[in-house]
């Protein structure tokens, strides 16, 4: 992640162990949701956690390579980058730096 | 009673698809909007995974029969055996609605481009074009069969029995709208409802795969005055309409003469055990309340959904008979009295969801 991006404060997610290759899970932080991936290398991502077309917990979702599908309409974005690849969904998502430090995940939230 | 529709079922309110909300309320909203019964998440992603084999074989056999049907329909042209050769034809080739329906979710295919190539097919085969159905069917998942919001509600109250059960058992009320929808749209401009949801961004594909629709269909009728016979249309067109009736009447189960208006789907929806041969030609849409509550499961693996949750919901219906026993008397009630609904009582539920008015108890 650029630090260039980085405009909120970190903060600790989970373990790096709590979250498998090629999944996702749902953090909540001051009244916001963001989702958390691990990529099936072993990255890690974070975005806002409600699809952009409508209101659904992304962290519901399949995460299938570097794309991540919404669980009420099947729309598919690319969670490294936040882009929307297909239809129900047209808007980009917003995406969050994440950063380990000594086996713990953090996110910049705003 | 009756001409009257007793809600407004027209679409209203947001454009933006999902009931308008603050920011502040946005989060209830989505913890409290649909129940959903809960399965462990481990158990979800395993349900959750595509796979290109059991797509294939279901659609390879598919395309088998249909292939086998329309040789041996072609031959029969002309003597009396037309007759059952075209109905099992049309019988096949109509199982295409829903196998456009499940490609619509992307969920028939692990590999996208396997599941959008049969998806346009099949749209086509069914007239039902594919990029405004995307829009339309998001809305029924959103809303489903929820007055003003859903455009996808089959049976508004009080129902036309004769246009639901007489007339569009071969689509022959419901046609001429789906045709209508794919001229309308050709023109550049969209339908009053496609332009409720679909964003304008979004539209010029509506548009141009309208005109295409058009092309095919155009193409078909000189086919068919070029050989100075109906037979091009008995294989490509109207096989959706002459083939429709099994269809019409699975479709009017899913949700026709349950609640309206409550966002549970447990109480809107119907599962309905159903044989081999109707679950290979619907596709296992008969999990219905089962695809609503967990639309990103393959339509193989809905039958194990149902066996997790099965302890939460109402019981499944015993046959399509059975289900068909219950809904058309309520149809026909409904005429008189709109306001009446079979009310499904999930197990250990004291009291049901109620929506508006009163209803009866299903057995």
């Amino acid at each position: 992640m650029s630090e260039s991006r980085e405009t909120g404060r970190w903060v600790k997610v989970c373990r790096v162990d709590d979250l498998g290759k090629e999944d996702v899970m749902r953090f909540d932080c001051a009244g916001k949701t963001y989702a958390i991936y691990r990529s099936p290398d072993g990255d890690y991502f974070a975005t806002d956690g409600i699809c952009t077309h409508e209101h659904a917990h992304l962290a519901d979702g399949l995460v299938t390579g570097n794309i991540i599908e919404c669980p009420m309409h099947n729309g598919r974005f690319d969670y490294r980058t936040g882009e929307a690849k297909s239809p129900p969904v047209c808007i980009d998502l917003r995406t969050h730096p994440v950063k380990i430090d000594v086996g713990t995940v953090f996110v910049s939230v705003e | 009673m009756g001409k009257v529709a007793w809600q407004a079922y027209s679409l209203q309110g947001s454009a933006a698809g999902a009931s308008a909300l603050t920011d502040a309320a946005i989060e209830d909203q989505v913890e409290t909007e649909w129940f959903s019964c809960p399965v462990d998440r481990k158990e979800l992603k395993r349900l959750f995974k595509r796979s290109d084999a059991p797509g294939l074989r279901n659609f390879g056999l598919w395309f088998v029969l249909l292939l086998g049907s329309g040789v041996t329909a072609y031959f029969a042209w002309g003597t009396i055996w037309l007759i059952p050769a075209f109905a099992l034809y049309g019988v096949l080739y109509s199982s295409a609605d829903q196998r456009h329906h499940e490609l619509s979710h992307g969920t028939a295919f692990k590999s996208r481009w396997i599941n959008e190539a049969l998806y346009h097919l099949c749209s086509l085969m069914m007239l039902r074009e594919g990029f405004f159905y995307r829009w339309s069917h998001s809305r029924h998942h959103t809303h489903t069969i929820i007055v003003g919001r859903d455009p996808e509600i089959q049976a508004p109250r009080p129902p036309d029995i004769w246009g639901l059960l007489v007339l569009d058992l071969f689509q022959i009320k419901s046609g001429p709208i789906l045709l209508g929808r794919i001229f309308h749209n050709a023109t550049g401009t969209l339908t009053t409802a496609g332009r409720h949801f679909v964003p304008e961004t979004q539209r010029a594909n509506i548009v141009w795969a309208s005109r295409l629709y058009v092309g095919v269909l155009v193409g078909v009728a000189l086919a068919c005055f070029s050989v100075g016979s109906v037979l091009p249309a008995m294989f490509i067109i109207l096989p959706r309409f002459y083939g429709y009736p099994l269809y019409q009447l699975l479709n009017l189960t899913q949700h026709t003469g349950l609640a309206e208006d409550v966002r549970d789907h447990r109480l809107s929806t119907r599962t309905i055990y159903m044989n081999p041969v109707l679950r290979f030609l619907y596709i296992d849409m008969n999990y219905h309340l089962e695809h609503h509550m967990f639309p990103m499961v393959p339509f193989y693996r809905l039958s194990e959904v149902h066996d997790l949750i099965k302890d939460q919901c109402p019981p499944a219906y015993p046959s399509l008979w059975a289900a068909l026993r219950e809904m058309v008397p309520t149809m026909l009630h409904q005429r008189r009295n709109p306001s009446w609904y079979i009310v499904r009582r999930p197990p250990g539920a004291d009291a049901p969801q109620e929506p508006i008015g009163a209803g009866v108890f299903a057995q």
